[in-house]
């Protein structure tokens, strides 16, 4: 059985000795200092630092312990199958990594001369060409440094839109489905829309007529993602188009579901007018333990004048490419510079690798993947599929453990932890919200049958210690770093640590490590 | 698998989808590649491009060049790091939580807070969430910037705040120091300022002095005081947190992060412990706790009601994914330096920058810096007197002399004339400023 390193790995700050250093800086040379340490003792006195910061003092070969330990209480893809829904968790090519780190990209300047940056901006412009295609929309910004991010750019720029119309006063209403990722609502809130919620109908899909009973004259738009949260394709799509446009609303492609439908459908001809790619989901960069991602947005040509500037252009006249600033009707800056560049290298270089065709597979691969699961999973006692059962899922499953919970008390939590103590990663659990106990299951493209077989085995052997052996699953995980943590604990005001310096001056949280 | 499954072809998977929304062709993309040529056509591209391993450059603004360490590099690509998601179960995550909660307590170390977050976008959009977390507490409706400002962060914070319909209202400068004009600010601040904002070392390199009155009379309304750092200053600056302020920002890009051409950089978010603030930070916060057994302490993310995927359209952000793995490169990186390394890191770019601008200013036009509080990083050096517009010059330096000067912020600024802003760090030898110094006097005596 798997069992994940346990170090008993003391915090920084409980490392070293005083007066330890673990990196020497170049020395100032002896005519500069003599010229210039005045300035030092010039600082004025009430700007100046009296108690050095209180980091830690190692050598570097204590940092490289330390953090090459935590590192092995760490599971990444690279250790095994994890199918946390909803997250894309795919293989991450070596060789995109590799290529990102060259000093061509990672040693350049932001402000550099256009003449000394042509092939990084060559590589940007043809990527936000590609990612143009992909998603059947007409110009692409390449800036936002997340989903979340590109999602509060894409209702920003609906509400820019709003307005240039003048309508912007009236349309203050962004509907989201209750199926909806959270991004959603809290993007669209934080573009001071009022959200409106529209209930899914028993096969998990937009209900029609209650769309249609919510649109109205102050619908600035929609966003959903499709396939939907479920795994299952909205085919009331046209409808839902239709209604949302008629009522002059702008419908907002969520990007996080996008790698079922690569080469297979584009959401700006399903009549999207709005789309963000998850770029660390679908195009196999890796998510660094909660990022960086990057997370660009395609646009209708109606739209694109409102992109963030600058916008990579190229001018085939001087055989150029450069930054351009000139869009008037651009909604400004929603960060520094032009965008996540090293995770969007790492993009240009997977799907120059796969192709159209290799994308195309990617997403069959990951679509098959998943319904072979809900064939196998459906063996499994105390797991249901909820909603349109006979339906094909597309990336991803949901299923339900509610009958487990009933049969046994084993909750969809238990049976995430003892996941983990199979060596694999647990599913997004409890989303959907509108499922039951939920467990959202996306095995990507990258795992061979023989891996999902085994997953099957598990959630089997789960399945029949829930009713064996109840409380193994409660106190699970047993081969993890740690067992079961006390989340609430960190999260109660009387027993909050969320910093060393906090820790220490309440010291409240006391076990037998420390 | 499709035999068990009673599948003839994948496409069956895809019936549901309408005909018409089927695309009919295939992508207009490139054929696969191997990994060969794929390696052989990027790097092509890269050697178009001439980062500062091939010239120095000037080059800061609010995205630094200064050394990696080795081992910082190398601890960051350790791929159960780098292949990880958000961790969502903290028994298999450990490694990265921790690594997490001691990323918050260094910038808590660093900038005398209590509390800081696992990081946002970058220093701008942190600025953005600052002031939006303003006013989800007091509920005012202006906010005060100063003029010299990152014209970036200036325009993210206003793309940020304009949905909650808020006047950014601008102080000016002492023409002399450069500093904060203290008197302006007081006639501007009012019951209605939901905070006031400063940048310390400014965009324009100066340390400012006045913080105490600042914070005073920010304080004096029950506005918030929220501070933009340079991290790498504070080993020699009073950190923002001894001088009265509420919410801290900050770039960590320079503290072991590569320029990347921009991104990703690491947006620092750091406030003071009351609940009342606490409780409306955006982003994700780690804590430490137990195991339920009480027998062992372990870390996780805490605070989770105040986050989009619970609280959705009531969170304090959207923020989701954030920059996790350039706050592990800065928590290695700082765990290198140790308060020594920062000071003296302080204390070299201090020195340096002085050289610099001691080797420009003897060049005859050139007037460097234009104002006269002390300098940390980056200067101003104007042109007005050369007869030269910074445009001119900058083309000789690279074209003739192979160096990349500094930002050009004439049009930034308009009132500074034909003005550049030059950085200058630890990486920044004696040579190369006095090879730029060399050149710009070359270029300058030429007529025309």
């Amino acid at each position: 059985m798997f069992q994940q390193a346990r170090w008993d790995e003391p915090v920084v700050f409980k490392l070293g000795s005083k007066g330890r250093r673990g990196c020497n800086l170049p020395c100032v040379e002896a005519e500069v200092s003599k010229l210039t340490s005045h300035v030092l003792h010039e600082l004025p006195k009430k700007m100046k630092r009296n108690k050095p910061p209180s980091l830690p003092e190692l050598s570097e070969v204590e940092v490289v312990r330390h953090f090459t330990r935590l590192s092995q209480m760490n599971y990444g893809v690279d250790l095994g199958f994890y199918p946390l829904g909803s997250c894309t968790m795919k293989y991450n090519p070596k060789i995109n990594d590799l290529l990102a780190g060259a000093s061509g990209i990672a040693e350049l300047h932001p402000n550099q001369d256009e003449s000394t940056v042509q092939g990084v901006l060559e590589i940007l412009y043809t990527l936000s060409c590609w990612l143009a295609e992909i998603t059947g929309t007409a110009e692409v910004s390449l800036q936002p440094s997340a989903g979340a991010h590109g999602e509060l750019l894409g209702a920003l720029i609906m509400r820019a839109c709003h307005k240039f119309n003048g309508d912007a006063e009236k349309r203050t209403e962004l509907i989201v489905p209750d199926s909806a990722h959270g991004t959603n609502p809290a993007s669209g809130t934080m573009a001071g829309f009022r959200i409106v919620i529209v209930p899914s109908n028993k096969n998990g899909c937009v209900d029609l007529r209650a769309l249609k009973a919510a649109v109205s004259e102050r619908t600035a738009g929609l966003m959903l993602t499709n396939p939907n949260t479920l795994g299952i394709f909205e085919e009331d799509i046209a409808e839902i188009a239709e209604t949302v446009h008629e009522a002059g609303g702008l419908l907002y492609y969520d990007g996080a579901n996008l790698n079922a439908i690569l080469g297979k459908i584009r959401p700006g001809d399903m009549g999207f007018d709005i789309v963000h790619i998850n770029i660390h989901k679908t195009f196999g960069t890796p998510h660094g333990g909660g990022g960086p991602g990057a997370g660009p947005i395609g646009v209708s040509k109606e739209l694109a004048k409102f992109l963030p500037v600058p916008q990579i252009a190229y001018d085939p006249k001087r055989k150029h490419y450069f930054l351009d600033y000139n869009r008037p009707e651009s909604i400004g800056k929603i960060r520094s510079f032009y965008g996540n560049v090293a995770v969007l290298i790492r993009a240009y270089t997977y799907i120059l690798s796969l192709g159209g065709e290799g994308l195309e597979e990617a997403a069959e691969i990951s679509v098959l993947n998943a319904n072979y699961l809900v064939k196998r999973l459906k063996e499994v006692r105390g797991f249901e599929l909820p909603y349109a059962e006979r339906r094909p899922r597309k990336h991803e499953c949901v299923f339900s453990a509610k009958r487990l919970f009933k049969e046994t008390g084993v909750r969809a939590i238990d049976v995430a932890k003892r996941i983990l103590d199979y060596g694999m990663h647990a599913p997004t659990t409890y989303f959907p919200l509108i499922v039951e106990e939920a467990l959202m299951i996306e095995p990507t493209e990258s795992v061979e049958k023989e891996e999902l077989d085994r997953f099957v085995d598990v959630l089997k052997r789960i399945s029949s210690e829930a009713h064996s052996n109840p409380d193994l699953l409660k106190n699970a995980p047993h081969n993890a770093a740690v067992t079961r943590l006390d989340e609430a604990k960190a999260s109660h005001p009387k027993t909050m640590a969320l910093s060393w310096r906090m820790h220490q001056k309440r010291n409240v949280i006391k076990s037998a490590t420390y | 698998m499709m035999q068990k499954m009673g599948i003839k072809s994948v496409d069956e998977l895809y019936a549901d989808v309408p005909k018409r929304f089927q695309l009919k062709r295939r992508l207009n993309l490139p054929k696969p590649t191997s990994e060969h040529q794929v390696k052989e056509h990027v790097e092509a591209f890269l050697r178009k491009n001439k980062s500062r391993r091939d010239i120095p450059v000037f080059l800061g603004a609010g995205c630094w060049p200064h050394h990696v360490p080795a081992a910082v590099d190398n601890l960051i690509q350790r791929t159960e790091f780098l292949t990880s998601y958000t961790p969502y179960q903290p028994e298999i995550s450990q490694g990265m939580l921790q690594a997490m909660f001691e990323y918050q307590s260094v910038i808590c170390e660093l900038t005398a807070m209590d509390v800081a977050n696992s990081s946002l976008y970058d220093w701008a959009s942190a600025l953005g969430e600052a002031v939006r977390m303003a006013v989800r507490i007091n509920n005012r409706i202006d906010v005060i910037v100063p003029k010299i400002i990152h014209p970036e962060r200036y325009a993210t914070l206003q793309t940020y705040v304009e949905p909650l319909k808020l006047h950014i209202k601008s102080v000016g400068y002492n023409s002399e120091t450069g500093l904060l004009d203290v008197e302006n600010l007081k006639h501007q601040v009012s019951e209605k300022t939901t905070a006031v904002y400063i940048e310390n070392p400014s965009y324009l390199g100066l340390v400012e002095t006045q913080v105490e009155e600042i914070a005073e009379i920010t304080h004096d309304k029950r506005a918030l005081f929220i501070v933009g750092v340079d991290p790498t200053s504070l080993g020699i600056l009073r950190p923002p947190g001894e001088y009265g302020a509420d919410i801290v920002v900050g770039e960590g890009q320079p503290l072991g992060n590569h320029l990347n051409y921009g991104g990703p950089l690491l947006g620092l978010f750091a406030c003071r412990g009351e609940m009342e603030l606490i409780r409306q930070m955006p982003g994700r916060v780690i804590g430490m706790t137990t195991t339920l057994k009480g027998d062992k302490t372990g870390f996780c993310m805490a605070l989770q009601t105040r986050e989009q995927h619970i609280r959705r359209e009531r969170a304090t952000s959207n923020i989701c994914t954030n920059e996790a793995l350039c706050a592990l490169a800065s928590t290695a990186y700082l765990a290198l330096l140790g308060p020594q390394g920062l000071r003296e890191l302080g204390e070299i770019i201090m020195m340096r920058t002085q050289y610099a601008m001691q080797q420009l200013a003897k060049i005859k036009g050139l007037k460097t810096p234009l104002f006269s509080a002390p300098h940390f990083k980056e200067f101003t050096v104007n042109f007005d007197k050369t007869g030269k517009t910074v445009r001119t010059i900058h083309e000789a330096l690279l074209k003739q002399y192979g160096i990349h000067g500094g930002k050009n912020i004439s049009k930034e600024f308009p009132e500074l004339g034909e003005t550049t802003l030059y950085c200058v760090t630890e990486v920044h030898s004696k040579t190369n400023i006095d090879q730029l110094a060399q050149a710009l006097r070359n270029i300058l005596r030429r007529k025309g």
